[in-house]
C-alpha cells in the first residue's frame, strides 16, 4: 500500500509522544512491528515562487506542427510586472479562461532541480511555466497541467504550501507490503492503529468520526441477498442531485494521487479515498441506469458481464454478481459493470459498501485475472463492521463537495448486518502463553495492554484471559495469534538468544556421505559441477531418437511453464548437461567434462485425482499413501558428458580426446565410491552410438549407460562430434553399511602371463571374467596388459595378453599349482569363447 | 711379489727409509692433484694405493726387520699409507661433487613450463554451501532430511496452513503439473520436507532440510525458477523463540565470522505463529559491515503440528529457511544469479574450494 506519511499520522496523536517523527522513522516504526516498508520515497519539495495563477487569455499559435498556447496569467501581485498578468507559453490544452493554474515563476526549482527562467520560445517570451502534476512531482500524469477546483486559491496564492511541497514541512509516501493476514492494514485507519501501537500513541478511529447525516429511515434501495452468495453485508445509500461537474477538492486529489490511484471524478474519487481512509472497497453507481431490485447472488452458466474496463466477461457459476433487473451489473468485490458506471452526467448515486467471502473473492479474482485494489482487500478479509461508516463518509463528502443531497434510506443486508453479531467467539489464553513461547518474562500486564492496542476486549479471568479480537482482525482465531500480537508489540528484539540442546544425532546417512563423495570423486577426476535446469524439450527426446514407448518419453508436464518449449520435468539428466556444453562451446570453451546429480521425475503413467486429505489431524497411513502413491519415482541420479580434449596438447606431446573410455570410466570412479563393481556390457540404448554404448550393471541391477553419443544426435543438437556421456541411477547402487572383510594373503605370489588368441566379437570384460572363474580362488588378480590384431593372430581374431597374479592364503604357492590353476583359467575361456593360448 | 723367504738386512732395505716412503707419498698426493676427472682419479689409484705401489711394496719388508725395527718401520709405513689415502679420498670427494654439480645443472628444466596436462575439476559453490551449511547443524546434532521436487499439494500447501483459495498460496508463484486434479506441484520451498520429516520420525526432531525448489520468476540477475533453500525444523517440548534466536546466531557465527548475529522483524508466514524474517549482522558486506536480510523464521503453527499428529499443546517447534543463491551472493559478492545456473565452467572453476 503506498500512503502519504502526512495522511497516514491524521489518526495517531503522535504529537505527544516522544521520538523522531520523519517519515524514515515512521517507517522504521512499521518494520519493528511487522511491516515490511519497501519504500520512502521523499515528496520532492519546491522552492521560490510557485504561485496560484488564474488564466485571463488564451491565444493559440496556429504557426507550430502542435498545438501551443501564449496564455496570460493572472498572478496576483507576484508577476515580472506587479500591475500586469504574466505571459506563459503552454503546450497543454485542457484549460480554458478563468480557470485556476499553478505558475512556476522565474526563479522556481521544481523537483528533480528544475530551475525555472524566462526564455524565449515560439516567438514569444515565456515568463514562466505553467505545471502539469508530474512535473511538480506529484504522480506521473502528464497528460495536461494540473487545473485546480474554483475557490481552491486566490491567484498570487503562494502554490508550494497549498500542494504540500513546502520544505519547511516535508512529507513522503511509504510504499508499505502488507501481508496477507492482515487486510485491515490496508488502510490509513488499519495502518494508523498500527503506528500508534509501534509508538505507543493515543489512536483515534476514524470509521467512529460522525458524519452527522440524517437518521436512517427504511431501504436505500430494494436489495435481496441469496444467502450462497458469500455476501456478508451489503450496504446501500443513495445521494442525489449530485453536481456531475463538481471538482474534486485539492487535498484529496493529492491523496488519491500520491496513493497511486489516478483521479477520475468526484464520485469516483470518493469512492477511491474512503477504501483507502477506511478500508471499505466502494462502488458508485449510477442510481438512474439500475434498474428495479438488486440481487446478490451466484452467477449463472451463460451470463455475461461487461466490466468497467470495458471487458467482456463470461461469468462462472462460482462468481457472485450484483445484479438488477437486467441481469448482473458487477463482478462482486472484484469490479463493478460498464452498464450502471457513473458518468460526467450522474446526478443520482447509489453508493454501495458490501463485505465478501474472502475465498469467493480471491477464485473470482484470479479467474478473471482481475486483481483490483478492491479483490485486494476483500480477498484479505474487510471489516464487515466498518460498511456502514464508510457509506456514511462517502455520502458525506458527496453531500460536503458535490452539493449532493444523502437520502435518509439505507439499505443494510446480509448475514453481518447492523445488529447481528460479526464478532468471532472469545479465544481463551493462559496469560503466560506469550512469555512461555518467547521464552521472556514480560513485564506484568504487558499481553493485556498489547492485546487492548490491537483492538480485543480483554476479560482477566482466574485462570487465563478471555479475549475477544475486534470485527477487523478475523486472522486472530487462537492463542498462537495473540501471543504473536504481543510478541511483535513488546518488540522481537526483547527476545534472548538461547541455544538448545538438540538430541544426539547420527550424522549424515551412508547414502548422504556416499553422494557427497560421488560429487567429490569426478571433481577430483576432473569433472566440473554444473545445476542445469530441470525443464527439458519434449524434441530432444525426439533429437535423442527414443522410441514412442521409451519411457523417458513419459514425464511430469507442466501447466504453466516458463518457456513453453520446455514444458516437461526431466527424466534423464542428459539434456541439462548437454545445454551446459552448447552454452559453453558457444563461449569458446570446448574442452570440457561437466557432471550433475539430481532428482529425475519418472511417472508411471497419469496420476488420478489427488485425495481429499484434511489437516485438522495427522492423516491415516492409507491416507498418506493415498498421497504419496501418484507421485512419480524421483530417483537421485549423476550424469557426465564429455568433449574435446581429455588431456590437453603441450610440450608433453600429443592430447588425447575424451573418449567412450574416459565415459565409462567415470561410471566406475562413481561405482567405486559404492565399494561396487561395475560389469560392463555392450548396449544399444539411444542416444548413445550403438557400437560405442555400454549397459553398467552392478549384479542383476541396471545401475546406467555410458559411451559416445549417437553422431546424429549430436548433430542434431549442435553439439560437438565424439561427445561422450553417462548416466547412472544413484538409488540402485548399493549402500552397503559394513564392506566385506578383504583377505590380505603375506605369501609370495606367482606371476604368470597368457596372450589368448579369440575370436574379435568375443568382449574382452567376458574373456576376463572366464579366466577369473576358471582360475578359482587361487587367481588373485587378472588384468589385461595388451591388445593385438594382425596378420600373426588371423582375420577375425585378436590376441590378449593378460597377467594373472596367483596367491595362496595359507602357503607360499609353487609354480606348478599355479600353473595348473592357469592352465583351467585358459580352458574356460576356451570353452567359454575360443580362446586359444597364442 | 716378494718371496718372503728372501734375506736382507734392514739397513739396506731403502724402500723402508723415511726419505723414500715420503718421496713416494709427495708423488701419490701430486698426481691425485693432477687429476681432473674422477676416471683419471681412478686410473691413478693402483700406482699409489694398489699392491705393488710404493708404499705398499714398502710394507711387505717390514717383516724381514729385525723385531726391534718393526715398529718403527711399520708406523712409518702406515703414516704414509693413510697420508696417500687421505690425498685420494679429498681429491675424490672434490671431484665427486664436481660431477654431481654438473650432472643437476645438465639436468635442470624450466619449472614454469605448464603442468595442466589433464583440467583440474570443481564442485558447484551452492553444493558446497549447502554442505557446509548441513554440517554446521550436524556439528550440533541435527540431521539431514530430503524429499522430492514433484511434491503432493498437500505437503506444500495445505499441510503447511496454506489454505485453499487463500493469497498466501499466490505469494508463491508455484509451477503447477498436469493433470490439474492430481494437485502436484514442483516444490515451491523445502519446507514439505518438514511434514515428511514429522510424519516419519519419532520426536523430538532436529533437522535441516536442503534442495533444489521452484517458483514461476523468469531467470535475471536477482531471480531463478530453479533456486535452493536450507530449511530447519525442531520440535521438541518447550522450544522457544529464544531457542531459535539463538540457533540461528549460532548459524551467522558459523557462516560469517564470530561477529555476525541475528535480529528478527515481525513478519509472516502461513506456517509460523509468530513469524520473523532474520536480518544478518555481515561484518564483510560491501561499503561496511550491516545488515542483510536473510530468509524467514518463526515458530510452527499449531495448525501444522496437528495436521502432523503432534500435540501443539504438549510440543512446540521452530523453522527457518534461507535461499543458498542469496546467501552465495551476498557472502561472495557475486552481482548476477544467472552466472550460477548457466553452467559455465570458468564460474565454477573459480569455486574449487568451499567458497
Amino acid at each position: 500500500m503506498r500512503v502519504p506519511a502526512s495522511w497516514l499520522v491524521e489518526p495517531v496523536a503522535l504529537a505527544d509522544s516522544a521520538g523522531d517523527q520523519s517519515a524514515d522513522a515512521l517507517a522504521e516504526a512499521l518494520i519493528r512491528v511487522g511491516f515490511e516498508v519497501e519504500d520512502v520515497e521523499p515528496v520532492e519539495p519546491v522552492s521560490g515562487p510557485l504561485v496560484i495563477g488564474r488564466v485571463l487569455e488564451i491565444e493559440e499559435l496556429a504557426e507550430f506542427k502542435k498545438p501551443i498556447r501564449f496564455c496570460r496569467v493572472d498572478v496576483g501581485t507576484r508577476g515580472s510586472d506587479a500591475d500586469q498578468p504574466q505571459g506563459v507559453v503552454c503546450g497543454a490544452t485542457n484549460f480554458a479562461v478563468g480557470d485556476l493554474v499553478v505558475a512556476a515563476l522565474p526563479g522556481t526549482t521544481l523537483p528533480g532541480g528544475f530551475g525555472i527562467a524566462a526564455r524565449k520560445t515560439y516567438g514569444r517570451t515565456s515568463d514562466g511555466m505553467l505545471c502539469a502534476l508530474d512535473e511538480l512531482g506529484l504522480g506521473e500524469d502528464h497528460s495536461g497541467i494540473l487545473v485546480l477546483p474554483p475557490g481552491t486559491a486566490e491567484p498570487g496564492d503562494d502554490a508550494v504550501g497549498l500542494l504540500g511541497l513546502d520544505p519547511e514541512a516535508p512529507d513522503a509516501v511509504l510504499d508499505i507490503a502488507v501481508n496477507p493476514d492482515r487486510g485491515y492494514a490496508l488502510s490509513v485507519r488499519g495502518m494508523g492503529r498500527e503506528l500508534a501501537c509501534a509508538y505507543d500513541a493515543a489512536y483515534g478511529d476514524p470509521a467512529a468520526i460522525d458524519q452527522g447525516l440524517p437518521a436512517a429511515t427504511g431501504d436505500g434501495w430494494p436489495v435481496r441477498v441469496e444467502p450462497d452468495s458469500g455476501c456478508r453485508r451489503f450496504v446501500a445509500r443513495r445521494v442525489t442531485g449530485l453536481d456531475p461537474t463538481a471538482p474534486t477538492p485539492w487535498w484529496m486529489r493529492r491523496r488519491i494521487l500520491l496513493a497511486g490511484i489516478r483521479p477520475i471524478s468526484l464520485a469516483v474519487d470518493v469512492t477511491n479515498y474512503v477504501m483507502l481512509e477506511l478500508g471499505q472497497p466502494m462502488h458508485a453507481y449510477d442510481a438512474a441506469r439500475v434498474t428495479g431490485d438488486v440481487v446478490v447472488r451466484r452467477a449463472r452458466t451463460d451470463e455475461k458481464l461487461t466490466t468497467l474496463d470495458d471487458v467482456s466477461r463470461a461469468l462462472d457459476p462460482d462468481d457472485v454478481a450484483v445484479c438488477d433487473e437486467s441481469g448482473p451489473i458487477g463482478l462482486a468485490g472484484v469490479m463493478g459493470g460498464a452498464s450502471t458506471e457513473v458518468t460526467h452526467a450522474t446526478a443520482d448515486v447509489l453508493l454501495e459498501a458490501a463485505t465478501w467471502d474472502p475465498a469467493s473473492v480471491a477464485r473470482a479474482a484470479r479467474r478473471h485475472k482481475l486483481p483490483s485494489e478492491a479483490a485486494r482487500r476483500f480477498e484479505r478479509a474487510v471489516d464487515p463492521a466498518v460498511a456502514r461508516a464508510a457509506t456514511d463518509l462517502a455520502a458525506a463528502l458527496l453531500e460536503r463537495y458535490g452539493g449532493a443531497t444523502v437520502e435518509s434510506g439505507v439499505t443494510d443486508a446480509g448475514p453481518f448486518a447492523a445488529g447481528t453479531d460479526p464478532a468471532a467467539p472469545p479465544i481463551r489464553m493462559a496469560l503466560d502463553l506469550p512469555d512461555r513461547v518467547a521464552g521472556v518474562t514480560y513485564p506484568r500486564g504487558a499481553s493485556v495492554r498489547r492485546l487492548v492496542q490491537v483492538g480485543c476486549a480483554v476479560d482477566v479471568e482466574s485462570d487465563g484471559v478471555s479475549v475477544s479480537p475486534p470485527t477487523w482482525r478475523p486472522d486472530l482465531t487462537r492463542p498462537a495469534d495473540l501471543v504473536e500480537e504481543v510478541l511483535r508489540l513488546e518488540g522481537y528484539e526483547s527476545i534472548p538468544s538461547q541455544l538448545p540442546a538438540a538430541a544426539a544425532g547420527t550424522g549424515l546417512t551412508l547414502a548422504q556421505r556416499r553422494r557427497r563423495q560421488v560429487s567429490r570423486a569426478l571433481a577430483d577426476a576432473g569433472y566440473q559441477e554444473v545445476l542445469p535446469s530441470p525443464f527439458m524439450a519434449p524434441t530432444v527426446l525426439d533429437a535423442f531418437g527414443l522410441d514412442d514407448d521409451d519411457p523417458r518419453r513419459s514425464a511430469v508436464r507442466l501447466a504453466n511453464p516458463l518457456d513453453a518449449d520446455r514444458s516437461l520435468v526431466a527424466t534423464t539428466l542428459l539434456p541439462g548437461l548437454l545445454d551446459a556444453v552448447v552454452r559453453n562451446v558457444s563461449r569458446g570453451l570446448r574442452d570440457l567434462a561437466l557432471f550433475h546429480v539430481g532428482q529425475v521425475a519418472r511417472p508411471d503413467g497419469t496420476p488420478g485425482p489427488a485425495p481429499e486429505v484434511g489437516v485438522e489431524s495427522r492423516p491415516t497411513d492409507a491416507q498418506i499413501a493415498a498421497l504419496l502413491g501418484p507421485l512419480p519415482a524421483q530417483p537421485l541420479r549423476v550424469g557426465a558428458v564429455l568433449t574435446g580434449a581429455w588431456e590437453r596438447p603441450g610440450w608433453w606431446g600429443e592430447g588425447r580426446p575424451a573418449t567412450w573410455a574416459d565415459a565409462i570410466d567415470a561410471a566406475r570412479t562413481v561405482a567405486a565410491v559404492y565399494g561396487a563393481e561395475l560389469t560392463v556390457t555392450a548396449d544399444r540404448h539411444a542416444p548413445w552410438h550403438p557400437g560405442r554404448c555400454a549397459a553398467l550393471h552392478v549384479g542383476d541391477v541396471l545401475v546406467g549407460h555410458a559411451g559416445e553419443l549417437h553422431p546424429k544426435v549430436l548433430e542434431e543438437l549442435g553439439l560437438p562430434a565424439r561427445t561422450c556421456a553417462v548416466e547412472l541411477e544413484l538409488d540402485r547402487l548399493p549402500v552397503t553399511e559394513v564392506l566385506a572383510r578383504p583377505e590380505v594373503s603375506a605369501f609370495p605370489p606367482v606371476l604368470l602371463d597368457v596372450a589368448l588368441v579369440v575370436p574379435v566379437e568375443a568382449p574382452v570384460a567376458a574373456v576376463q571374467a572366464a579366466l577369473t572363474d576358471g582360475g578359482g580362488e587361487l587367481l588373485e588378480d587378472v588384468r589385461l596388459f595388451d591388445v593385438y590384431s594382425g596378420a600373426q593372430v588371423g582375420e577375425g581374431r585378436r590376441s590378449l595378453a593378460f597377467a594373472l597374479r596367483f596367491r595362496a592364503p595359507d602357503r607360499t604357492l609353487i609354480v606348478e599349482e599355479a600353473s595348473v590353476a592357469r592352465d583351467a583359467a585358459v580352458a574356460l575361456a576356451g570353452e567359454r569363447h575360443g580362446a586359444v593360448l597364442r | 711379489m716378494s718371496g718372503t723367504n728372501d734375506s736382507f738386512d734392514p739397513k739396506q732395505v731403502a724402500a723402508l727409509s723415511p726419505e723414500t716412503l715420503e718421496a713416494a707419498r709427495e708423488e701419490a698426493t701430486s698426481a691425485f692433484a693432477g687429476a681432473t676427472t674422477l676416471e683419471a682419479l681412478t686410473a691413478l689409484k693402483p700406482a699409489h694405493l694398489g699392491d705393488r705401489s710404493p708404499v705398499l711394496l714398502a710394507r711387505r719388508e717390514i717383516g724381514s726387520l729385525p723385531p726391534q725395527a718393526k715398529a718403527d718401520a711399520g708406523k712409518r709405513v702406515n703414516e704414509a699409507r693413510q697420508s696417500v689415502q687421505a690425498a685420494y679420498d679429498e681429491r675424490h670427494e672434490v671431484l665427486l661433487a664436481e660431477r654431481d654439480d654438473r650432472v643437476l645443472a645438465e639436468e635442470a628444466v624450466d619449472v614454469t613450463l605448464p603442468t595442466d596436462r589433464h583440467p583440474r575439476g570443481s564442485r558447484h559453490p551452492l553444493t558446497q554451501t549447502s554442505e557446509r551449511i548441513a554440517d554446521v547443524f550436524v556439528a550440533m546434532g541435527w540431521e539431514v532430511a530430503e524429499g522430492p521436487e514433484v511434491e503432493s499439494e498437500w505437503f506444500n500447501f495445505d499441510a503447511l496452513n496454506f489454505l485453499p483459495d487463500h493469497p498466501a498460496r499466490t505469494m508463491q508463484d508455484t509451477f503447477h503439473t498436469e493433470p490439474a486434479e492430481a494437485k502436484q506441484v514442483l516444490r515451491t520451498h523445502t519446507s514439505p520436507v518438514q511434514i515428511r520429516t514429522l510424519l516419519e520420525r519419532d520426536l523430538p526432531v532436529y533437522v535441516v532440510c536442503p534442495g533444489r525448489t521452484f517458483r514461476t520468476d523468469e531467470l535475471d540477475a536477482t531471480h531463478t525458477p530453479v533456486f535452493h533453500q536450507i530449511e530447519g525444523l525442531a520440535v521438541d517440548k518447550g522450544l522457544t523463540m529464544a531457542h531459535l534466536k539463538g540457533t540461528l546466531d549460532a548459524f551467522a557465527r558459523a557462516m560469517f565470522g564470530p561477529d555476525s548475529a541475528i535480529r528478527m522483524r515481525p513478519s509472516y508466514f502461513p506456517f509460523t505463529e509468530p513469524s520473523a524474517e532474520p536480518d544478518v549482522w555481515f561484518p564483510q558486506k560491501k561499503g561496511g559491515a550491516g545488515w542483510v536480510e536473510w530468509g524467514g523464521c518463526g515458530m510452527v503453527d499449531p495448525n501444522v503440528l496437528r495436521a502432523c499428529g503432534v500435540d501443539p499443546d504438549v510440543y512446540s517447534g521452530f523453522a527457518f529457511g534461507m535461499g543458498l543463491e542469496r546467501t552465495l551472493m551476498f557472502r561472495n559478492g557475486l552481482p548476477d544469479m544467472r552466472d550460477m545456473v548457466e553452467g559455465d565452467i570458468r564460474f565454477t572453476s573459480a569455486f574449487a574450494v568451499e567458497p
